[in-house]
């Protein structure tokens, strides 16, 4: 017995040490927090529940946009850095079309005409600018060692934010109110503001459907073969650049209707919207483990849960002064402690094999 | 006069590396054909080139008679229906044995005649329908290749270019999948086989060709081959 114990710890390095009592320190933190929290009864079971509901439906979009970014990365190995902007454009432009569909009044007299339109609009921008950022900026250095596509991201994702900067000026846009999705509903007996069910329901059917692409249909067996083998998907006569084009289209799409739930719940999208939602689902790709469809999509809800209950459960509890502006920083920890502990995400387990 | 398949004064370059020193081989609709010779001697080298994987320096290729060096790899399977067994079976480890064999007939449209060819294949390999559900990656080495086999059957090819088929298997299963690549030909497709197991090569092939450091040697009848003094010295490792 202590024979076998010394043996494990003559592996066991002083970082190892440092990093498992930062762990330990954490997991004290966040149970005396929530202890504090709890007991303390600052919240009612009731906020507690909205905290969830609004985790959700911030989640369910961090899902939609984790799918571009973990698709992208199981077929090329790369971050597509710039698929916050792809996030940005569509809701950004179609802005423009909501405005002139209020001021004719449809938003009044058929609201979801008037949304599906935007959505859709929001979702070609979307399409084309992911699929036009492969094609220009990605497939030229499809060859080249990995870190040149990240820096070419990175270029492409200040190009992009620019570029609609110049043609949308700075300034904050208000999206329209959609009469039928205010106030609230009341199921089982708990009142639920209809906005964020209707932005979780929609965005999970999104999410069933895309991955039920992926899974079921030829195109996507496609992908699938092409995420795995390039050479060996181009022997079975898949166009390997075309399968990548409509990967970065069908990650686009997803953005884009993202975009459309993101302004309607913030009501605001300006050129810097991209920004924060593309880092959190970043975040939450990684969690999920990054390359793994439904691991985003655990990821993203996972993420949008946490930092909604994150401020008030764990750090109010420590006594944390204004802990709701610590938010970001929650759910980007989470991030480092993921690379650190567990660097394959959630439900990753073949990364190590692959590299 | 043309052949059916045709490499004329094929060059391969691999940065400085002269990978093919022009070579030039032909197959005949129906035949066996096998390209033998030791480790990095361009057979490899001369499918990758044939599917498109490999652009060559010069040369051609033609099938009847049409130039391929236009196509790229995934219209060469599309249009012409030359199919490729790569070398380590490259199984798409991921997906079911079903899905990898519905994979190998991607390009075509015909519904009844892929389910046809699926019962064609699991006719062949008994196996493969046992495990169907199965993923591809929990598959031993000779059921990955029975696959790999299987699944370029399904693209119905008109020329199957095989490399390695028997390579890290039991003598067994080596026996029973040279067995099948000759019930496939004898059922009517053309096969351009690449091995470095000479002994089982030719006893199924019509004719050879004998690579060596990219160029070709020796050409001849299987039976021609397997009685040449050098071929029986260096590659059937007979005194």
């Amino acid at each position: 017995m202590w024979e076998r114990l010394r043996y494990r710890l003559r592996y066991v390095s002083g970082t190892d040490v440092a990093l498992w009592i930062v762990a330990a320190l954490l997991l004290v933190m966040i149970t005396v927090g929530s202890y504090n929290s709890l007991t303390s009864g600052r919240y009612t079971g009731k906020q507690w529940f909205d905290f969830i509901i609004s985790g959700l439906a911030q989640g369910s979009i961090y899902a939609l946009i984790a799918l571009g970014y973990t698709m992208v990365y199981g077929i090329l190995f790369m971050i597509n850095f710039a698929h916050g902007e792809v996030f940005m454009s569509g809701p950004f432009t179609a802005y423009f079309l909501a405005e002139v569909l209020e001021q004719r009044g449809l938003f009044e007299t058929n609201p979801w005409l008037a949304l599906g339109l935007v959505m859709l609009l929001s979702m070609a921008v979307s399409t084309v600018v992911a699929v036009s950022l492969e094609r220009i900026a990605y497939r030229p250095l499809r060859g080249a060692p990995r870190l040149v596509p990240l820096i070419t991201a990175i270029g492409a994702s200040f190009f992009l934010q620019y570029t609609f900067r110049g043609l949308y000026t700075p300034g904050f846009k208000a999206y329209p109110e959609v009469q039928p999705l205010k106030g609230t509903w009341t199921l089982f007996g708990l009142e639920i503001q209809r906005m964020l069910i209707a932005v979780f329901v929609s965005s999970l059917l999104l999410l069933l459907l895309l991955y039920a692409f992926v899974q079921f249909t030829k195109v996507g067996r496609a992908i699938r073969a092409v995420a795995e083998d390039q050479q060996a998907a181009a022997l079975m006569g898949v166009d390997v650049d075309r399968t990548i084009s409509i990967t970065f289209a069908v990650g686009g799409a997803a953005a884009g209707a993202a975009g459309v739930f993101y302004a309607l719940m913030f009501r605001q999208v300006n050129f810097f919207m991209g920004f924060f939602p593309g880092l959190k689902a970043f975040t939450a790709a990684v969690l999920g483990g990054i390359g793994n469809l439904p691991g985003a999509m655990l990821g993203g809800l996972f993420l949008g849960v946490f930092e909604s209950l994150g401020p008030s459960l764990f750090l109010e509890g420590l006594g944390v002064p204004a802990a709701y502006q610590l938010k970001d920083a929650i759910a980007f920890t989470m991030l480092v402690l993921f690379l650190i502990f567990r660097p394959t995400g959630i439900l990753g387990e073949r990364l190590a094999k692959r590299a | 006069m043309s052949h059916y398949f045709e490499i004329r004064d094929l060059h391969v370059h691999y940065g400085a590396i002269h990978a093919l020193k022009g070579i030039s081989l032909y197959v005949e609709e129906g035949e066996i054909v096998t390209l033998i010779g030791a480790n990095g001697a361009g057979k490899t080298t001369t499918l990758r080139a044939i599917s498109g994987l490999v652009r060559p320096t010069s040369g051609e290729i033609r099938f009847e008679g049409e130039d391929l060096l236009r196509y790229r790899p995934h219209e060469i399977v599309a249009l012409k229906r030359i199919i490729h067994v790569p070398e380590g079976r490259r199984v798409f480890a991921r997906m079911t044995v079903e899905e990898n064999l519905y994979m190998g007939a991607f390009t075509r449209t015909d519904k009844d005649g892929i389910e046809e060819d699926l019962e064609r294949v699991y006719a062949l390999f008994p196996r493969l329908k046992e495990r169907r559900r199965q993923l591809a990656g929990t598959l031993s080495g000779g059921e990955q290749q029975m696959l790999a086999i299987g699944r370029g059957l399904m693209g119905r090819p008109r020329l199957l270019i095989m490399d390695e088929p028997s390579m890290g298997l039991a003598p067994i299963l080596v026996e029973s999948i040279f067995d099948t690549i000759q019930e496939i030909n004898r059922q009517g497709t053309t096969v351009l086989l690449v091995e470095q197991n000479a002994h089982m090569a030719l006893s199924i092939a019509h004719r050879g060709y004998v690579l060596r450091t990219g160029e070709i040697v020796l050409h001849g009848t299987a039976e021609e081959l397997r009685n040449n003094e050098m071929v029986q010295k260096t590659y059937l490792g007979m005194a």
